[in-house]
């Protein structure tokens, strides 16, 4: 009795150890990812936790050789340099994006913007940061928190401008046509229709170009610097996170790389709460 | 308020004079039949190719008027012309007339907005925006008029009276208009283009997205709007043009082929092509 004439069991069992060994494979590239995650992960979480304490969010950072500190300076800075930063790219990314989608479309200025901010995208941050060294510090003479916002702006817009176009072509093309057939004029289309039915896609971009910035080191060496006190003053030099994690991190006082582990451990959580945030919203959308 | 609306727009006078108006006497021409729209020798062309040919109908005012044909036949453009949607995009275009009411609205200095706003449109999909019941209603109403909160209340009940929405929503105005099923927000882009007022509504396969129940409900619809608005419907099921149009036109490669009664066209067509369409053998 032979029910199973035409299968020969050498191409068989050669399939079966292809498909063995392609998945043994994928397996170990996603297994040396992850070990690698873990291991920042892991270090960042030991002695990031280790260096969290009270004193981390009420007492500025610590002078050369003193004891203690925190970095509540630098905390208040990047808040500041980020906030400026999206109310600065927000309403020009936003509006550029919609401009793109539903005004430039395939005109030449268009496809020019949409390429230009292609490149802005891939752009290297230290590179956005030397323009804006060259542009704005080098003529006003010194550093700001001003400057930083302007290259963080930089960065955050060409993100927000290509989320804000992508989410709206996703919007139907019949509902802006029902808004037209409504005898609807063509701004109030755009900015009332189209742009609320993208909206929680947008607000995704928004807070995903948070994220990217708000781990920026590069552009702000070379414009807010970094300011040892506690300060404001937007047109003055201005702690801020990432700086201070690089100074202090290469420092030789065991106290300064302690506030770095625990500055490190801060932006960490910001940018996966903004990461979890954005989520949130995006799937708020879907769900309708 | 009224009063202002009619000094606003001379489209809203011609329409609350109930047609055409003699300009000399400010009278009402007495006529035995009235034609919202008169449509002559239209062609129109996307790009290059040409969509419909040498288009002549009238569509009378008060009555449904039903377009059928097999897909791609050019119904939905010929629907599309009449409120000059084409007009959004770049490389269509139209030739000939399209009077309403006497005014060409093919000419070069149309108002589109305005134009839109008394020939309103309900799409295949049904289409509400992204705001309350009630915004969706309110949103086409503060396009033209600046009524009072109480005013617009009323103009929101109205409007969902009309498309037999009330009952279901009055107790989620304030809910998305997203959160309503197919059938009931097919109805609110009904309500939402009855409550502009408009005098011709164009429905474009209002039904086809949707239930035989949902279905039965907008027939019903359509057969009580059609005693205040003149409607042109296109539609790919020959029966629901059977049973709610008062004239049909049967489509063919861009072509008129025949129009008439609807009763006249679906018992003794005087075409052959439209026997053979309507009975099944083609199409």
């Amino acid at each position: 009795m032979n029910n199973s004439s035409n299968i020969d069991p050498a191409v068989f069992s050669r399939r079966k150890r292809a498909n063995k060994i392609g998945l043994a494979l994928s397996v170990g590239a996603m297994g040396l990812g992850m070990v690698f995650l873990l291991w920042i992960l892991s270090v960042l979480f030991f002695k990031g936790f280790a260096a969290l304490d009270l004193s981390l969010f009420t007492a500025d950072t610590p002078a050369p050789g003193s004891d203690g500190g925190g970095l509540a300076n630098a905390i208040v800075g990047s808040l500041m340099l980020v906030g400026c930063c999206t109310l600065i790219s927000t309403p020009i990314g936003v509006l550029a994006g919609l401009y793109l989608s539903e005004y430039g479309d395939r005109s030449r200025i268009a496809s020019i913007t949409r390429f230009v901010t292609d490149i802005m995208l891939s752009a290297p941050s230290i590179v956005i940061g030397l323009f804006v060294y060259a542009f704005v510090v080098a003529q006003v003479r010194h550093f700001s928190g001003w400057a930083g916002t302007i290259a963080l702006a930089l960065i955050a817009i060409p993100v927000v401008v290509r989320t804000t176009e992508n989410m709206l072509r996703l919007v139907p093309g019949s509902l802006r046509e029902a808004a037209y057939a409504l005898g609807t004029p063509k701004w109030k289309v755009a900015f009332m229709i189209t742009l609320r039915a993208a909206q929680s896609g947008i607000m995704t971009g928004i807070l995903l170009s948070l994220a990217r910035v708000s781990g920026e080191t590069a552009p702000l060496l070379f414009t807010a610097l970094n300011n040892q006190f506690f300060s404001t003053n937007m047109n003055a030099p201005m702690a801020n996170l990432p700086v201070v994690i690089f100074q202090f991190a290469m420092s030789p006082y065991d106290n300064w790389v302690n506030l770095a582990w625990g500055g490190a451990l801060l932006i960490t959580f910001a940018v996966l709460a903004l990461n979890i945030l954005a989520r949130v919203v995006f799937r708020e959308k879907v769900q309708g | 308020m009224m009063s202002n609306m009619k000094t606003m727009f001379d489209l809203n006078k011609i329409d609350s004079d109930g047609g055409k108006v003699n300009l000399n006497t400010n009278q009402p021409v007495q006529q035995e039949i009235k034609n919202a729209i008169e449509v002559r020798n239209l062609n129109f062309f996307y790009g290059s190719f040409q969509g419909l040919k040498d288009i002549n109908l009238d569509i009378e005012e008060g009555k449904v008027t039903a377009f059928i044909g097999p897909s791609g036949c050019g119904k939905s453009t010929l629907l599309r012309t009449l409120n000059r949607m084409y007009d959004l995009y770049p490389g269509q275009h139209a030739k000939g007339e399209i009077n309403f009411y006497g005014h060409n609205i093919l000419s070069d200095g149309e108002d589109l907005n305005l134009l839109r706003s008394r020939i309103g449109m309900v799409f295949q999909k049904p289409t509400p925006f992204p705001m309350s019941i009630y915004e969706n209603i309110a949103f086409g109403v503060r396009l033209y008029e600046k009524l009072s909160r109480s005013e617009m209340d009323e103009r929101v009940e109205w409007a969902l009276n009309k498309a037999a929405l009330w009952n279901e929503a009055k107790d989620k105005l304030n809910q998305s208009g997203l959160s309503l099923s197919g059938g009931q927000q097919q109805r609110l882009c009904i309500a939402r283009g009855v409550a502009v007022k408009p005098s011709v509504i164009l429905l474009d396969e209002p039904t086809s997205a949707l239930d035989p129940i949902s279905t039965g409900k907008i027939e019903e619809l359509i057969n009580e709007l059609k005693h205040e608005y003149t409607i042109a419907i296109v539609t790919h099921n020959m029966q629901q043009a059977a049973r709610v149009s008062d004239y049909t036109a049967y489509m063919y490669l861009g072509s008129l082929i025949e129009y008439g009664k609807t009763d006249e066209i679906f018992i003794k067509p005087k075409r052959k092509e439209t026997e053979d369409y309507i009975t099944g053998r083609f199409g």
